[in-house]
């Protein structure tokens, strides 16, 4: 299957960043779990998972990502089907039902809806392109199948993840070009929601929301997160306190810090110019998706690396802008980097089907 | 693979228009996004990064959570049985001790305790997961004299915190200990299993409710703890600045149906005796007064309890920590003649005009089944055998009626299961049938058994709630309601949380008639010639009530005359007034003798203090206007 000219289009940048983000991830996992109990673990586990990640990653590169339009929607009920059964029989940390305990690994179904739901998406636009953009009726589907996961995910209730699938689909939708308008319409409605979504908040998420409008408000809880984070991260300074020696970390001041807050172990141990070093990585990451999606002469392949490249972008974004005390604290993973299975399984199969589309760009 | 091939792939061409200029907006915002995030590091790491440089080097912030107090407890009308005091606890912070061994020890010598006990808190406390960062109970409440010691060599204890924090209080100490209930540290079970809750509000060293109602309304009586940060020195001193602080919100308060005068005055007058005393609004369940002797300080628990304490009290061949009126089970002696007749008639098993002979004792088989009477009551009818407490009558009825009729007539007043009081553990007693003892013993019912359970001996056992639960359904008219202590939640403010109100659990199985007639013979008991209640009398309130005698071994001599441990146990079941019934009480005098002498005076005192404080009641207003 893979023939030769395959193999010369062959993405090799987009590998090649993906594996530096990838060591540079490692690295530091060791020194935010370094001063854990049972220690090895976590970073052994990590290992492992990459290894699954990668090999899934080079397997989904020999077939044809086409294969993926025909299986788009089976795969989007199924995840669908796992979120259900999240809440059905999911296991409960802190607070929240996120995960699906099989056979010893848990399995996080909100990072897998992400990648399905842009899945659908991409074979939803392909199938009923409108030249001239998209009215609101006609959005009622892809409305749908964002609005299904995005609800059994409040219930969880994971807001974080919540909002993260709404931007990914408006982002693909503005590649799908909706009318200016129904974009208006849209956003207008939108602000009228805000107000009656407050109420469906759970206790929490509106404390986390409050302390993060004022940080002071709840020193013990996630308004202490944020205080912490940003003594960490401030006090990398320029060059950083280097490996291991970032007090914050050691200390465990840093809450979540191998997961959700392992940005600010970073920015703690290598300063602003490590941080610097990551932040354009990451950049050129997704910048390279779009370009693929830019190239691509298949209408699927440049939607889905436009979602793809929305997935890795609003991760990003929103959790930097989280550690730094942009936004409030939301569990939403670093790809890549942040500790987790699922997370970063889903994302390399995501750097995969990006791989795949463009080493398949010149076969049209 | 061929299907994949099957369908044209859909061309599209990326200079269609208007597409190459959405990547470029794209390509736009997110590097202008990716900009900001470089400019927030900038501003975090290098304008403002010595003062967070500083702020981590010293490692300086330090949350410090301030306990909510627990809620009150209160009476029925407000008068307080639990609160809270100010007590002094120390907590320690491990990363700011410094050097452990000498610090504890210095602490040890304070505290008259050993370093390795305090060396085994901390290990708890780190295999637990607290961060070293954070401040943990080491020992609440400790005295004046242990504080001095500490403030006064605060410079040599590094890491440690003296805070003044709410104390649990039992004003009347003993009073309704065992409704009240205590509370014990948090072991590592129930912290973890709380852990998973969706707040985890619990923390080592903290104090939760575990016996009683302060268990049983524990997560209404918690509040929520605030917290402070605060700023440590690198000796790990605190210093005097304060960062941010939230206040802690306090528990709910817990309004009983107790009524903290009469529940005293019970409490005076079963001084020295041992068993229970329940007094029970017939018409609603609310149970006025409830007690269980001996009894036990709920205070001593609030401070840290000694072991030897706590291995005194849990050792106690009395046992004062058991709850007599819900987890003590006795035959309930005559007391059970009541729910034999119901039985007789409902099931025609005899008219209740009809007499029977009573000549002191009843043959069966090889076997002489007396009286208590010697001599016997000679020809009585239904009436006259239960205002007499005849064994004979019943000894015949019992017969006729068989063992499973007795047994399906006892479950319909409620015996054999917990009522479902609000309080934890409550013991179901136990109503014996053919089926029951050949499971479990494999032996065959013996007719005889019969005749012991139709006077309540045998293997009948009962809970003074159940039997209180049951008079006061005849009482009423036929409703066996839910016994209660709680009667509402309210908070601070005095706003109602949570009612409890009252609630029909189970219809009698017996007529209104039947009900009338058992009512007029248990006033009869008290009242009329030969009653064996006649101690129960009281002038201007018409009494009703049952005696009864728990044999705890068999025998033939009088009480008085064998070990006090062997001495029969008296029952004394009664309401007042007859027509409309407005209090019940039970009393149990464990080895106390017979019911008529040993129970039924106490009855009858607990009934008049009601009417008095009643009348109290009723006349304060006037007292108030004299003054």
């Amino acid at each position: 299957m893979l023939d030769r000219r395959l193999a010369q289009n062959f993405d090799w940048p987009l590998l090649g960043i993906t594996l530096v983000i990838i060591l540079i991830g490692l690295l530091n996992l060791y020194s935010a779990s370094a001063s854990f109990r049972g220690a090895p673990t976590i970073f052994l586990k990590q290992c492992y998972w990459l290894l699954i990640g990668l090999s899934l990653m080079l397997i989904i590169c020999m077939f044809d990502y086409r294969i993926f339009e025909r299986l788009a929607y089976a795969i989007y009920i199924i995840s669908v089907l796992l979120l259900i059964l999240v809440l059905v029989m999911g296991e409960i940390r802190q607070g929240a039902q996120r995960w699906l305990e099989i056979g010893g690994f848990s399995l996080q179904p909100s990072e897998l809806v992400k990648l399905s739901l842009v899945l659908a998406l991409a074979k939803y636009f392909q199938d009923n392109w409108l030249p001239d953009g998209f009215r609101l009726r006609e959005l009622i589907f892809p409305f749908l199948l964002m609005g299904i996961p995005a609800f059994l995910i409040i219930l969880q209730p994971d807001l974080g993840s919540a909002v993260l699938l709404l931007f990914i689909a408006f982002s693909l939708l503005l590649f799908a070009r909706i009318k200016l308008r129904s974009l208006a319409n849209l956003a207008g409605s939108g602000l009228m929601v805000l107000p009656v979504f407050w109420f469906f908040l759970k206790d929490y998420q509106r404390r986390r929301l409050l302390s993060f409008l004022d940080p002071d408000r709840d020193p013990l809880g996630s308004g202490y997160h944020l205080i912490q984070s940003k003594i960490a991260v401030g006090s990398g300074e320029f060059l950083g306190k280097r490996f291991l020696q970032g007090t914050q970390t050691q200390l465990h001041f840093l809450p979540e810090q191998h997961t959700d807050f392992v940005f600010s172990v970073w920015a703690e141990e290598w300063g602003f110019l490590g941080s610097v070093i990551v932040l354009s990585l990451y950049l050129f990451l997704i910048l390279w998706g779009l370009s693929i999606a830019s190239r691509s002469k298949d209408r699927f392949g440049a939607i889905l690396a436009v979602g793809i490249s929305a997935i890795l972008f609003c991760h990003v974004a929103v959790n930097i802008g989280m550690v730094v005390g942009f936004l409030p604290v939301v569990g939403v993973t670093l790809p890549l980097m942040s500790y987790g299975g699922s997370s970063l399984i889903i994302t390399l199969i995501g750097v995969g089907l990006l791989l795949n589309i463009s080493m398949r760009r010149y076969m049209f | 693979m061929a299907w994949l091939r099957q369908r044209d792939l859909v061309p599209h061409d990326p200079e269609e228009k208007g597409f190459r200029l959405r990547f470029r907006v794209a390509f736009g915002i997110i590097t202008a996004i990716f900009a900001l995030l470089v400019f927030r590091l900038w501003y975090l790491q290098l304008f403002q990064g010595a003062k967070f440089r500083q702020f981590s080097q010293e490692n300086h912030l330090r949350t410090i959570s301030i306990p909510a107090p627990r809620g009150m407890i209160l009476d029925r009308k407000g008068r307080i049985l639990a609160d809270n005091r100010p007590s002094f606890d120390l907590y320690i912070i491990p990363e700011d001790i410094g050097d452990q061994k000498e610090v504890l020890g210095r602490l040890g010598k304070i505290l008259k305790a050993s370093p390795q006990e305090l060396e085994n808190r901390l290990k708890d406390a780190e295999a637990k997961g607290i961060p070293r960062f954070k401040q943990f109970k080491l020992r609440g409440g400790i005295s004046w004299e242990e504080l001095a010691k500490i403030e006064a060599n605060l410079m040599d204890l590094p890491g440690i915190i003296v805070q003044v924090g709410p104390q649990r209080y039992y004003p009347h100490s003993n009073l309704a200990s065992h409704l009240i209930g205590y509370l014990a540290e948090i072991d590592k079970e129930e912290l973890r299993a709380l852990g998973k809750s969706r707040f985890r509000r619990y923390q080592l060293g903290d104090l939760i409710g575990r016996y009683g109602v302060e268990e049983k309304t524990e997560t209404y009586l918690r509040g929520e703890d605030g917290g402070k940060t605060v700023q440590v020195d690198a000796l790990g001193r605190t210093l005097p600045v304060v960062l941010n602080e939230i206040e802690s919100t306090p528990g709910k308060n817990i309004v009983l149906t107790i009524d903290l005068d009469l529940q005293a005055y019970t409490e005076r007058i079963f001084a020295g005796k041992l068993g229970s005393v329940i007094a029970m609004d017939p018409q609603n369940g609310e149970v006025l007064a409830m007690l269980s002797n001996p009894s036990f300080n709920p205070g001593l628990f609030a401070r840290d309890v000694s072991k030897q304490e706590w291995e005194r009290l849990r050792n106690d061949p009395l046992d004062p920590l058991e709850n007599k009126s819900i987890r003590g089970q006795y035959p309930p002696g005559s007391t059970y003649k009541l729910i034999v007749a119901a039985a007789a008639v409902e099931e025609e098993a005899i008219a209740p005009k009809s007499k029977l002979i009573c000549k002191g004792s009843y043959r069966l088989g090889r076997r002489s089944y007396g009286c208590w009477r010697w001599g016997g009551h000679g020809a009585v009818n239904l009436y006259q055998a239960l205002v007499q407490s005849c064994d004979v009558y019943f000894y015949q009825v019992g017969r006729r009626l068989g063992i499973d009729t007795l047994a399906e007539y006892a479950w319909g007043f409620g015996l054999g299961e917990p009522t479902g009081i609000d309080l934890s553990n409550e013991k179901a007693g136990l109503v014996p049938t053919s089926t029951w003892k050949l499971e479990t013993t494999g032996e065959e019912w013996l007719a005889g058994e019969t005749l012991s359970a139709a006077i309540g001996q045998s293997f009948n056992l009962v809970t003074p709630i159940q039997l209180l639960n049951a008079y006061c359904a005849v009482a009423n008219g036929g409703k066996l309601m839910l016994p209660r202590v709680v009667q509402k939640i309210e908070t601070v403010e005095g706003e109602v949380v949570k009612d409890f109100p009252s609630r029909e659990i189970g219809a009698l199985p017996a007529s209104p008639e039947t009900l009338d007639f058992l009512k007029k013979a248990l006033a009869g008991v008290v009242s009329a010639p030969r009653g064996t209640g006649w101690a129960a009398r009281i002038g201007g309130v018409s009494v009703a009530g049952k005696t009864g005698t728990a044999q705890v071994i068999s025998q033939k001599v009088k009480s008085e005359e064998i070990p006090f441990e062997l001495r029969d146990h008296a029952w004394f079941v009664a309401f007042s007034p007859v027509e409309e019934p407005e209090i019940a009480v039970v009393v149990l005098v464990e080895h106390g003798g017979h019911g008529g002498k040993a129970a039924a005076p106490i009855a009858r005192k607990v009934i008049q203090k009601y009417f008095e404080i009643k009348a109290e009641k009723d006349a304060g207003p006037k007292i108030s206007a004299k003054l």
